[in-house]
């Protein structure tokens, strides 16, 4: 239980960061909060050549409020997140999914970045991000470009991010008026990985019809996905919609198996809790105007 | 920019409970190793180290977190603080008096990472809710005492906190 020798690169700028991922590409791992990594390297399923500290890069550790969206930078605490007040009013399903994530000793370390990263399918903050329709800003030397969450997750521990370059913030969209959103998760014990997580997104009319619906499912397939839900377009806000498209939902999802649960099993589980949440995301998006 | 090579010995000085140490650490060497092979500081324990039993826990720089999952070198400079620093001139901490009040531990080998992690906890949350103290404990692993006493212990001060 002690990790393989590697080399220790501290990069104390991003210039530094992003030198370094060009020099090891896909022989280094990006040390951020170290939640995932650390275990990986102390079990030696990770033996990288290099480890690129990046902590000390005091620039990627923002919160703020950029055009529709909030910005973290990458090395957000989940902690800082959680305690921050422009998250909890613009990004509540992001709130609402932290307590979640590991435990309070792991939330004082662990970052945003980093979980979007490992890309672990059962992982809170990804499907976050997927069932909002934010994004990842990825840097390489001299160049950066924005991923969309949906485009980012290629499947278990492994995204579009190629081995040069580095995830410096994400995007979270903001809330606008008349939506509504809440998160549900089934796991063995709390901050245990999920079995199962959905995440609930809704707007809806002064009428009291949706005119906007989704569903993101977490530890359920291979990746973060979102429902196709968008038949329930124009439908009424009411728990009997609600059970409706959950069961779309949970009829078209392709679950895993594991030792922890059947496929049967993650498709009642998207069924129920995600009647559960899709009702709360309704009654939230008709109750607060933003 | 700092580089260590594979196998290469490093200085790491860190400040544990107010007094300053020295000493060397490869690039690999985990904190929870570097604070008890290296500063002799045996207070800290190990456990699984892969950051979920929790009894490595210490605080670096006012949070509570796992020492197994920090390399020692990333600690350079760090305030830490450790179970050895929590009573003050051999009179314990109220929290460590509660915990022995309340049958909290028995064989004691998670206490140090339980009571680092109650104390932060109760600094950041004065007055906390039972379900509160019982999510922090989430994030420990005990196999003796059924975690009652320990609820008990941290409401007790929590409770008699201005």
């Amino acid at each position: 239980m002690k990790p393989a020798p590697f080399e220790y690169c501290r990069a104390d700028t991003l210039d530094e960061a992003l030198d370094l991922m060009a020099e090891f590409g896909s022989d280094a791992s990006v040390l951020a909060g170290g939640m995932s990594l650390g275990p990986m390297l102390n079990m030696r399923l990770a033996r990288p050549a290099a480890v690129i500290d990046i902590n000390p890069i005091e620039s990627l550790s923002g919160i703020a409020a950029k055009d529709d969206t909030v910005e973290t930078g990458a090395l957000c605490r989940q902690v800082d997140a959680l305690g921050s007040s422009l998250i909890a009013g613009a990004v509540p399903l992001l709130a609402e999914a932290l307590p979640f994530v590991g435990h309070f000793q792991t939330r004082n370390r662990g970052t945003l970045g980093g979980s979007v990263c490992h890309a672990d399918p059962s992982a809170e903050i990804p499907l976050t991000l997927v069932a909002l329709g934010g994004g990842i800003v990825l840097e390489r030397k001299g160049q950066a470009r924005t991923v969309s969450a949906h485009d980012f997750f290629d499947g278990i521990f492994t995204t579009s991010r190629a081995p040069d370059e580095l995830v410096t913030a994400l995007r979270w969209p903001r809330r606008t008026a008349r939506t509504g959103h809440a998160f549900g998760e089934i796991a063995q014990r709390h901050g245990d990985f999920a079995i199962g997580a959905v995440a609930a997104a809704a707007a809806v009319t002064p009428d009291g019809s949706l005119s906007a619906v989704s569903l993101g499912l977490g530890g359920i397939e291979d990746r973060p996905v979102l429902a196709d839900l968008s038949d329930f377009a124009g439908a009424p806000a009411t728990p009997q919609t609600a059970a409706e498209a959950a069961r779309l939902a949970a009829e078209r999802a392709d679950p895993i198996e594991d030792p922890k649960a059947s496929a049967a099993y993650r498709r009642q589980l998207v069924r129920v809790l995600g009647a559960r949440v899709l009702e709360r995301a309704f009654e939230r998006a008709g109750a607060s105007p933003c | 920019m700092l580089r260590i090579a594979p196998g290469a010995r490093h200085r790491v000085t860190v400040t544990v409970n107010g007094r300053r140490y020295s000493g060397f650490a490869e690039a690999r060497t985990l904190l929870s190793d570097f604070l008890r092979h290296e500063l002799k500081l045996f207070g800290t324990h190990v456990g699984c180290e892969h950051g979920v039993c929790g009894a490595c826990t210490v605080n670096i720089d006012g949070r509570a977190v796992r020492s197994c999952l920090r390399l020692a070198v990333q600690a350079d400079g760090a305030e830490i603080g450790t179970v050895e620093g929590l009573a003050e001139d051999g009179a314990l901490s109220p929290l460590q008096e509660a915990f022995r009040r309340r049958h909290a531990l028995q064989c004691g080998f998670c206490t140090p990472g339980i009571l680092i992690s109650a104390t932060q906890f109760l600094e950041t949350n004065p007055d906390p809710t039972e379900e509160d103290v019982r999510d922090m404990l989430s994030g420990h692993i005990c196999r003796c005492t059924g975690y009652e006493g320990m609820v008990r212990a941290i409401l007790d001060v929590a409770g008699d906190s201005p």
